[in-house]
């Protein structure tokens, strides 16, 4: 489960612990270290990656395949919108599982206004049930669906 | 798994968790541990969680188990869903950790330090079973709202801790007493400090049982951050929620308690059933108690390819929340006939059964083993999805495998 991200900063961790600030340019990827005033670790040190192109660090406004691939969302008219407005307290991800016509998504927005201090959307909010009404709209199954994505292997 | 990060604010604090963390946050406190940026972290490592678990979300983290992951008999760390509400606690000192009694109902606030709660009462050790009450939400149609639970939200550990009830009686408990409701360290994802992302309880009558405990251990070491670190109430048979994580305080009230998630729709059904997709208000929504009698086939895993003739061995667990399971059943023919199982007592109040049994297949095709409990009530699951609401809580359908047996 290792990336050359994390096992390049894992050693620059190790040659780091004991210094106050450090700056290292490697390749393409550009690493500010700065440990706390902690030479024992005690506290986080603290890392600045700038912008870079590897393919660990994304581009806020990648889109592969029809998907914005910083927070999961589909491509679609109103998609910044509803990434500035909706993945800041959770990630994207409890957006993407839900499906719901316009007017529950209206009562979901209302919810997070009443008791999760989501912000007054404005006009942004006709954008983002837009949106979301078109592209997460429900999908019926019925009370039982067959069971799919099964992957056959051999038993003994 | 994606493995790349968005390049954010909390991205930065996240990278460093990565660089200075090789830590599983099992049984010790990582030292690096930044909750926001968590998000660019392995949870797979940072949690000691099996590679087939599943992420639904990643902020607060949602990760589920599988079916054939919860084959034991005492579910390890490493196979137990995690639902977190909000952002985790940071920084937990154990030496400093202090809970709070006070409320309405108590005859005076009270405090103890971890170390009080440890040496003053007796501990205890139980299994509990403890299941999302939105466990199997994917299946109801229409979609319902929240994290798309499949089957893997359910585990059964052994807890060791305090009785609540030792505890209460020392506090001293009002005759007017009606519900408990917990107060725990884990903070709200919008950042208000003012906001608690989950404070749920039980009744009294729940409280005081044997086996509702302020927990230290989990499966005999100290309880994961993830699960609550350091300390857990439990109450099993319940919607886990009840369960409160990081647990700071307790608030004896002479109502229902009334924190974040004990009102509006969240761990409730409609009072009287409905038709799907009807609109609920709040005040026809009941609150979920014991949680309906469920099973799950843990060996084999679906999808099994058996040669003609072979017996297959099926095994795996059954739990009815307050209930005991009286029996267990297979079928392979969808519901037209069962076939009973071996079943074992639980090994206390609250944990989970085990069930085997031999299935011979009478030629070759395509089979599904179908799983059924029933309870001390006479209450079966139902092989469709049960009754539809808002919420999509308490889906116990019955759980089936795929098996195809080969010429
Ligand atoms: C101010 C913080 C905040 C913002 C901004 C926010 N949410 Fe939420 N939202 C929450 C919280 C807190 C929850 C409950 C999380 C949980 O239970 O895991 C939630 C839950 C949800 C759920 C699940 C609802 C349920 O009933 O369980 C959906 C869907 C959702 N949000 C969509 C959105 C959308 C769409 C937006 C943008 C319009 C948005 N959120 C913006 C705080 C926020």
């Amino acid at each position: 489960m290792e990336n050359p991200l994390q096992s390049l900063l894992q050693k620059l961790y190790g040659l780091l612990l004991g210094f106050f600030a450090i700056l290292i340019a490697a390749g393409a990827l550009l690493v500010y270290v700065a440990t706390s005033p902690d030479p024992f670790g005690m506290n986080t040190p603290e890392v600045v990656i700038a912008e870079t192109e590897t393919e660990e660090v994304v581009d806020p406004d990648l889109i592969e395949n029809g998907v914005h691939v910083a927070s999961g969302l589909v491509e679609g008219e109103g998609l910044m919108t509803v990434v500035q407005n909706c993945t800041s307290c959770h990630s994207g991800k409890l957006v993407s599982q839900n499906r719901m016509n316009r007017e529950a998504w209206k009562h979901t927005i209302e919810w997070m206004q009443e008791t999760q201090g989501l912000w007054d959307l404005g006009n942004n909010e006709v954008i983002i049930l837009d949106y979301l009404s078109e592209y997460y709209a429900p999908v019926h199954h019925g009370r039982r669906q067959n069971l799919t994505d099964v992957a056959w292997y051999d038993l003994e | 798994m994606k493995r790349r990060s968005f390049v954010t604010k909390t991205a930065l604090g996240s990278l460093a968790t990565v660089v200075g963390a090789d830590i599983v946050f099992g049984n010790h406190l990582p030292k690096g541990y930044t909750p926001l940026g968590l998000d660019t972290v392995d949870p797979y490592k940072a949690f000691g969680k099996h590679p087939d678990m599943k992420v639904l979300n990643d902020r607060p983290w949602n990760i589920e188990s599988q079916a054939h992951l919860l084959d034991d008999k005492v579910t390890p760390n490493a196979s137990i869903f995690i639902r977190n509400n909000g952002v985790m606690p940071e920084d937990i000192d154990v030496g400093s950790w202090t809970i709070t009694f006070d409320g309405e109902s108590v005859k005076q606030s009270k405090t103890y330090s971890l170390q009080d709660l440890k040496s003053k009462f007796t501990q205890y050790t139980y299994q509990a079973t403890l299941e999302c009450g939105g466990n199997g939400r994917i299946e109801f149609d229409p979609p319902a709202k929240g994290n798309q639970w499949g089957l893997g939200a359910v585990y059964c550990a052994e807890w060791t801790g305090v009785r609540l009830r030792d505890v209460l009686e020392d506090v001293g408990i009002k005759d007017d007493a009606v519900y408990i409701g917990y107060h725990a360290a884990d903070t709200h994802l919008s950042g208000d400090p003012k906001k608690e992302p989950i404070s749920r309880g039980c009744p009294m009558s729940k409280a005081l049982q044997d086996e509702t405990l302020l927990a230290f251990k989990m499966n005999g070491e100290d309880i994961p951050l993830a699960h609550g670190h350091p300390v857990r109430l439990i109450a099993g048979g319940w919607p886990a929620s009840v369960s409160g994580k990081w647990i700071t305080g307790i608030s004896v009230r002479n109502k229902v308690h009334d924190g974040t998630k004990m009102t509006g729709s969240a761990y409730r059904v409609p009072c009287k059933p409905v038709a799907p997709g009807t609109e609920v208000t709040d005040e026809n929504m009941c609150i979920i108690e014991s949680m309906p009698v469920k099973s799950l086939i843990t060996y084999p895993k679906t999808g099994g390819r058996l040669a003609k003739g072979k017996p297959l061995h099926i095994r795996g667990h059954a739990w009815a929340g307050e209930y005991e399971v009286v029996k267990m059943e297979y079928s392979i023919d969808f519901g037209a006939s069962w076939t009973e199982c071996t079943l074992s007592k639980p090994a206390n109040r609250l944990a989970w059964q085990h069930f085997e049994a031999t299935v011979n297949f009478p030629a070759e095709g395509y089979y599904e083993v179908w799983a059924r409990a029933t309870d001390s009530n006479g209450k079966k699951q139902p092989m469709l999805v049960p009754g539809w609401n808002p919420k999509g809580y308490l889906n116990n359908a019955c759980h089936r495998i795929a098996i195809k047996v080969k010429a």
